[in-house]
C-alpha cells in the first residue's frame, strides 16, 4: 500500500505522516512538487506546512504545482486524495474542495488538542469509526476557520459531506469547542465521491500514546483497510 | 590588481557610528601600520563590536568549565555539541535578539529565532527545537502588552512556518524591563556524528559560495548597534533591524541537510551578525588560510550598493559554504532544486588575509589576526553598588498586606506565576511528531527515534535577587535548570547561556557581570554542567537605567527511560505528596529575601537572596532522578517562583486535583510579621514536590536518605480545595480561574478566563 506525499517547499508534515504511515504498516513514498509523477501511490497526501511560503493567501501558489495536475487527475479518476492542514487549504484553492479556510477569529496561530466529531463513515478515511465518535487530536494553524457561502453549506450537509466537527470531548457541538472560528464548527469536508477529504486537525500527530493520543491512527488503518478491501 | 589606498582619520561621530572608541581606532591603526580605509574601518568596527568579539566578557568567559567526556565542540563554533551515544549528536545555542525585538518586536523577534536556527543547521544537525525566554515590563502598560503580543507572534510566527518545535520557555514581567525587552532563544539540533559540518575554510583556491537571499542594505550595522545602549532615537535605527522570510530559510535548511555529509563540502557557516565580513573572516582564521570576497559577484537586492554595503549587511537567510573546487556547480544546482539562487563569490587564499574586491579593484585588505583577534581586551573597572546594604534588610519584618490565601490568589493570578499557555497555544509545539512534554511542563521532552532514552531541556534566568546577588543568583539558575530536568527525570549533559546585562562601563553592572559569570562558572563546574556555548549581550540600557543582570541558561539532558517519565501535575487522588529537600533554611528558618512574592506585595527588593548549597542540590537531583528511574513518583515539580504554595497550586492545577498538606515548618510564638508569607511563598533552594502511591512510601523514603536528602510526607492529593492546614487555603475552582486568566486576562480582557 503506497501513500504518496507531496513535498512543496515549505512543507513541513511530510516527514511526520511519513512516520505514520509507517506505524500503520504502509509505505510512503515522497512526490516532489515539481513532478507529475505519482509514483503508483494508492493515495495522495497533501500534509501540512506553508507551501512556498504562503505569504499570498494559502495555497494560492500551490495549486499551480505540477504535481497538482496529476492529484487532480487521481482525484478525478476516484483515487484517494487527503489534504491536512495546509493540504486542505490547496485542495479549496485547487478548486478540489468547495470553501475556504480564513484566518482563525482569535487572529492568531493556535496550536491545541481538539476533539473531532465523526459526522460520516462513507469515506474510507472514516470508515473504521462509528459516527458520532469523538477523536481527539489536535490542530495547528493560524488560518483554519472554514468558510462557505450558504448553498454551498446547505449542500455538504445535504450530501452528507461534512465529515468532521470540532466537538466536545461528549460530542456536543459548543462555540469553545471551535478553535477557529469555523462555520457550523466544521473541521473536515469531502469532495462528492467521498474520495477527496481535506481536514485542518493533524492525525498523523496522534498515532502514538506517548505523543497523546492514537485517535488518528484510525483514519489511516481505515485507508489500508478499505484500499486493501478494493484490491482484493 | 591596485594596492588599497590610505584612508583619512574618521571624525568622532563615524567612530561613534561603528561603536570604535578612539583607543580602538589607535589599536587598528598601529597594527595595520596604516590608516585603514573605509570599508576596512567598517570591517573591523563590526568584527570588533561587544557582539562579535566579546572583548568585554571573554576574560570572564575564560572561568567557564567547558570540558567533559560528552562534549564533542565547546564554546567557538557555532553552536555546542554533545554526544548522546549511538552515533547522535546533540547541537545546540542560546542566543539574544534584544535590542531588534526592542525596535521591531515581530521582525526582530522572528530574526532572531532564524539566527539561532542557522547556527545549528550550520553544524549539519536538524533543528528539532526551538525555546525561548521573554522579559518585559507590566502587563498593565498599553505599550508593553503591544511589544509583548508582537514578539509572541513573530517567534510563532518563524517556528511554525519553519516547522520547528517551540517546546519550552521562560517568560517574565517586570517595569525593569521597559525599556529593553529581552527576546533569548535556543535551538537544539541532531546530528548524525558523521554529518557534522564545521564552520572552516581550507585549500587556498577551494570556492566561496554565498546561497540564499539577496543581499540588501538592511540590518548595515546591526551587530554595533547590538553593542550599543538604546537611546531616544532608537527607533531610527529600525534599518539595522533585518526582516526574516522562514520560507527562504525553511528551504535553505533542507537543501544544507541535504548537502551535509558531501565529501566535497569543506565549510558551512551561517551569515548572521556582521553579515559576510565576520562569516567569511571566521571560516578563515578557523582554517588558517585567507579569504579574497569579490563585493561585485554578490547578488544584491538594491542597485548601486558599495562594497561597504554588501560586506556589512546582515540580510537575513545567507549561508556561506566552502567546497572544493570543481564541485561548486554540483553544489549550485543541489539549491536550485530548492529554488535557492547561489553565487560563487570569493575563493580561498594563501595569506592570512581578508581581501574585498570590486570590479578587479581591491578595494580592502585586512590581516585576519587583526580582524578576529587584534582588538584591545577591554576590562572595565567593576565596583559593587551602594545599595547592597540591602541584603542586610529583614525581609519578614514587612507587615504583609494581604492575608496569606489572598496572597495565594494574587499571586497565581499574577503574569510571572500564572498560566502560560497564551503564549505557547500559539507556538506549534509538536511538528516533528517527538514532543512527548511540550509548554508548560518543567522541562521539555523529546522522545529519540528507536531507542528507550529521550532529550531534555529546559531555559532558566537568573534569580530576582541578582542585582544584589548576582553571584548566588546565576548559580541559583544553574540549579534550576538541573532541578528542571530531574523532575522529568533527565540528567543533565551540558548547558548555553546568554548573558543579558547593562552597560559595562559602569562599574556596578561590571561587577554583576563578573559575579555573574562567577556564579556561573562555580555552579556549572560543582554540578558538572559543561558550558558549551553561549551569547554576550551588553548595553540593555535606556537612559541610564540597566535591566537587571539577566543570565539566562539553556540546560540539555537525558532521561534514561522514557516509559518512567512524569509530569508535574498530580495524576491520583490519595496519592501521598513529600517535599523532597530542606524544610527550614535561612537564619529564620524561612527565606523571603527576592522572592516574588517580595515583588508583588512590597514592591521591593531587599534581605538575603536564597541560600544554595550546590552539593545537596547535586545529590537531591540525582535522587529525584533515581526514584523516578525506578518508577516510584507519581509527578514531580520544581519549587521555585512563588515558592512551595505555588508549586503546590500547579500540581494542583495541572491534575485537575485538589490537595491537602500539612506545613513542613511550626509558626515559633513570636515570629515576625511576614513568617507565614516566607513559609508558604519563600523561594528556598533544593527543593521539590513529589506525589506518589502510598504502597511506594517506604521504597521513596529510601531512596531520599540514601542520599541525604531531607524529605517529609505533607499531605495527600484529593478533595476540592488545596489547603496548607492552619494557614491558607484555596478553592480548587477559583484557583483554575485565577491561573487561567493571569495573561488572558490582561492581553484579552473580554474574553478573561477562556482557554
Amino acid at each position: 500500500m503506497r501513500f504518496g506525499i507531496v513535498v512543496f517547499p515549505g512543507t513541513w508534515s511530510d516527514r511526520d505522516c511519513a512516520h505514520a504511515v509507517q506505524l500503520a504498516g504502509a509505505e510512503p513514498v515522497p512526490l516532489w512538487h515539481a513532478d507529475r509523477d505519482l509514483k503508483g501511490s494508492d493515495v495522495v497526501v497533501l500534509p501540512g506546512g506553508f507551501a512556498y511560503g504562503d505569504y499570498l493567501r494559502t495555497g494560492a501558489i500551490a495549486r499551480f504545482a505540477p504535481v497538482m495536475e496529476a492529484v487532480r487527475e487521481h482525484a478525478r479518476s476516484g483515487g484517494l486524495v487527503w489534504g491536512i492542514c495546509n493540504g486542505f487549504q490547496i485542495l479549496c484553492e485547487a478548486g478540489l474542495l468547495p470553501g475556504a479556510l480564513l484566518r482563525n477569529s482569535s487572529l492568531q496561530f493556535r496550536c491545541q488538542p481538539t476533539w473531532l466529531r465523526v459526522e460520516t463513515t462513507a469515506t474510507p478515511f472514516l470508515a473504521d469509526c462509528t459516527p458520532g465518535q469523538t477523536l481527539r487530536v489536535p490542530i495547528s494553524h493560524g488560518e483554519g476557520r472554514f468558510f462557505a457561502d450558504a448553498p454551498t453549506l446547505a449542500q455538504l450537509n445535504d450530501q452528507g459531506r461534512v465529515a468532521l466537527r470540532y466537538s466536545e470531548k461528549d460530542g456536543r457541538l459548543s462555540p469553545d469547542a471551535n478553535p477557529n472560528g469555523s462555520l457550523q464548527n466544521i473541521a473536515g469536508i469531502l469532495n462528492e465521491g467521498g474520495n477527496v477529504l481535506g481536514m485542518m486537525p493533524h492525525p498523523e500527530r496522534a498515532c502514538e500514546e506517548l505523543l497523546g493520543s492514537t485517535d488518528g491512527l484510525q483514519l489511516f488503518n481505515s485507508v489500508i483497510r478499505r484500499l486493501a478491501a478494493r484490491a482484493g | 590588481m591596485t594596492q588599497v589606498t590610505n584612508g583619512s582619520d574618521p571624525t568622532a561621530p563615524e567612530l561613534l557610528e561603528l561603536a570604535l572608541t578612539q583607543d580602538e581606532y589607535r589599536a587598528a591603526v598601529d597594527q595595520l601600520g596604516r590608516v585603514p580605509n573605509r570599508l576596512e574601518l567598517g570591517m573591523l568596527g563590526a568584527l570588533w563590536s561587544e557582539h562579535c568579539s566579546y572583548k568585554t566578557s571573554r576574560r570572564l568567559l575564560r572561568q567557564l568549565p567547558a570540558e567533559g567526556p560528552q562534549v564533542v565542540q565547546g564554546p567557538g563554533e557555532n553552536a555546542g555539541v554533545v554526544d548522546i551515544g549511538e552515533g547522535l549528536l546533540c547541537c545546540f545555542k542560546i542566543e539574544s535578539h534584544n535590542h531588534p525585538s526592542a525596535v521591531e518586536p515581530v521582525q526582530g523577534a522572528a530574526t532572531g529565532v532564524g539566527g539561532i536556527l542557522r547556527d545549528v543547521f550550520a553544524m549539519g544537525a536538524r533543528p528539532v527545537a526551538i525555546l525561548d525566554a521573554i522579559r518585559f515590563g507590566d502587563l498593565e502598560d498599553t505599550r508593553q502588552r503591544q511589544r509583548f503580543a508582537r514578539v509572541v507572534e513573530g517567534i510563532g510566527w518563524y517556528g511554525n512556518c519553519i516547522g520547528v518545535p517551540t517546546v519550552g520557555g521562560e517568560t517574565y514581567f517586570d517595569d525593569a524591563y521597559q525599556h529593553n525587552c529581552l527576546v533569548n532563544a535556543m535551538c537544539v539540533g541532531l546530528a548524525r556524528h558523521d554529518q557534522l559540518v564545521r564552520a572552516v575554510a581550507s585549500g587556498p583556491g577551494n570556492p566561496v559560495l554565498l546561497v540564499g537571499a539577496d543581499t540588501g542594505r538592511d540590518g548595515i550595522h546591526g551587530a554595533t548597534f547590538a553593542s550599543v545602549q538604546l537611546d531616544q532615537g532608537a527607533e531610527d535605527r529600525r534599518p539595522a533591524v533585518q526582516v526574516g522570510n522562514p520560507f527562504l530559510e525553511k528551504c535553505l535548511l533542507e537543501a544544507c541537510l541535504e548537502l551535509t555529509g558531501d565529501p566535497d563540502l569543506i565549510g558551512l557557516q551561517d551569515c548572521g551578525a556582521a553579515g559576510l565580513t565576520s562569516s567569511c573572516a571566521e571560516m578563515a582564521h578557523r582554517g588558517g588560510v585567507g579569504i579574497e570576497i569579490a563585493a561585485d559577484r554578490v547578488s544584491r537586492r538594491e542597485q548601486g550598493m558599495t562594497p561597504y554595503e554588501v560586506m556589512l549587511s546582515e540580510s537575513q537567510e545567507r549561508m556561506v559554504l566552502v567546497v572544493r573546487g570543481g564541485a561548486e556547480e554540483r553544489f549550485r544546482a543541489a539549491f536550485r532544486r530548492w529554488g535557492l539562487h547561489s553565487d560563487v563569490v570569493g575563493r580561498v587564499i594563501e595569506e592570512p588575509l581578508f581581501r574585498t574586491t570590486e570590479a578587479g579593484q581591491e578595494v580592502g585588505s585586512l590581516p585576519l589576526g587583526l580582524l578576529i583577534s587584534g582588538f584591545p581586551e577591554r576590562h572595565p573597572e567593576a565596583s559593587p553598588p551602594a545599595r547592597l546594604s540591602r541584603l542586610d534588610l529583614d525581609p519578614l519584618a514587612a507587615i504583609p498586606p494581604w492575608p496569606a490565601s489572598d496572597a495565594w490568589l494574587r499571586l497565581l493570578s499574577s503574569p510571572n506565576c500564572g498560566d502560560a499557555r497564551w503564549i505557547w497555544r500559539q507556538y506549534d509545539h509538536q511538528v516533528g511528531d517527538d514532543t512527548v512534554f511540550g509548554p508548560g511542563a518543567d522541562a521539555a521532552l523529546l522522545r529519540l527515534r528507536d531507542r528507550p532514552d529521550g532529550l531534555a531541556m529546559t531555559v532558566d534566568s537568573a534569580h530576582r535577587s541578582a542585582p544584589l546577588a548576582p553571584r548566588r543568583a546565576t548559580a541559583i539558575a544553574v540549579a534550576e535548570g538541573m532541578r528542571n530536568l530531574a523532575c522529568v527525570g533527565a540528567q543533565p549533559l551540558a548547558l548555553t547561556n546568554c548573558l543579558n546585562f547593562g552597560d559595562p562601563d559602569r562599574p556596578e553592572i561590571m561587577w554583576q557581570l563578573e559575579e555573574s559569570v562567577a556564579g556561573l562558572a562555580e555552579a556549572a563546574r560543582t554540578l558538572g554542567i559543561p558550558v558549551v556555548s553561549g551569547n554576550v549581550s551588553l548595553y540593555n540600557q535606556f537612559d541610564g537605567e540597566s535591566i537587571p543582570p539577566t543570565p539566562t541558561l539553556g540546560v540539555v539532558g537525558l532521561v534514561a527511560d522514557l516509559d518512567r517519565r512524569v509530569g508535574a501535575g498530580f495524576r491520583r487522588e490519595r496519592d501521598l505528596i513529600g517535599l523532597v529537600g530542606p524544610a527550614a533554611a535561612g537564619p529564620h528558618g524561612v527565606e523571603l529575601g527576592g522572592s516574588e512574592y517580595q515583588r508583588l506585595a512590597h514592591g521591593t527588593l531587599e534581605g538575603p537572596a536564597p541560600e544554595l548549597d550546590l552539593a545537596a542540590e547535586a545529590r537531591s537531583a540525582a535522587a529525584v532522578r533515581s526514584a523516578i528511574g525506578q518508577g516510584l513518583l507519581c509527578s514531580a515539580h520544581d519549587c521555585a517562583l512563588g515558592g512551595l504554595a505555588v508549586t503546590l497550586a500547579e500540581s494542583a492545577l495541572l491534575g485537575g486535583l485538589g490537595c491537602r498538606i500539612r506545613t513542613p515548618l511550626e509558626v515559633p510564638g513570636g515570629a515576625p510579621p511576614s513568617f507565614v508569607p516566607g513559609l508558604l511563598f519563600g523561594e528556598t533552594q533544593g527543593r521539590y514536590l513529589v506525589s506518589f502511591d502510598p504502597n511506594c512510601r517506604a521504597a521513596v523514603e529510601a531512596v531520599f536518605e540514601q542520599s541525604a536528602t531531607p524529605f517529609a510526607v505533607l499531605g495527600a492529593v484529593g478533595g476540592p480545595v488545596i489547603a496548607v492546614e492552619g494557614l491558607a487555603e484555596i478553592d480548587l475552582e477559583a484557583a483554575m480561574q485565577a491561573w487561567a486568566a493571569a495573561i488572558p486576562g490582561r492581553m484579552e480582557p473580554t474574553q478573561a478566563g477562556r482557554s
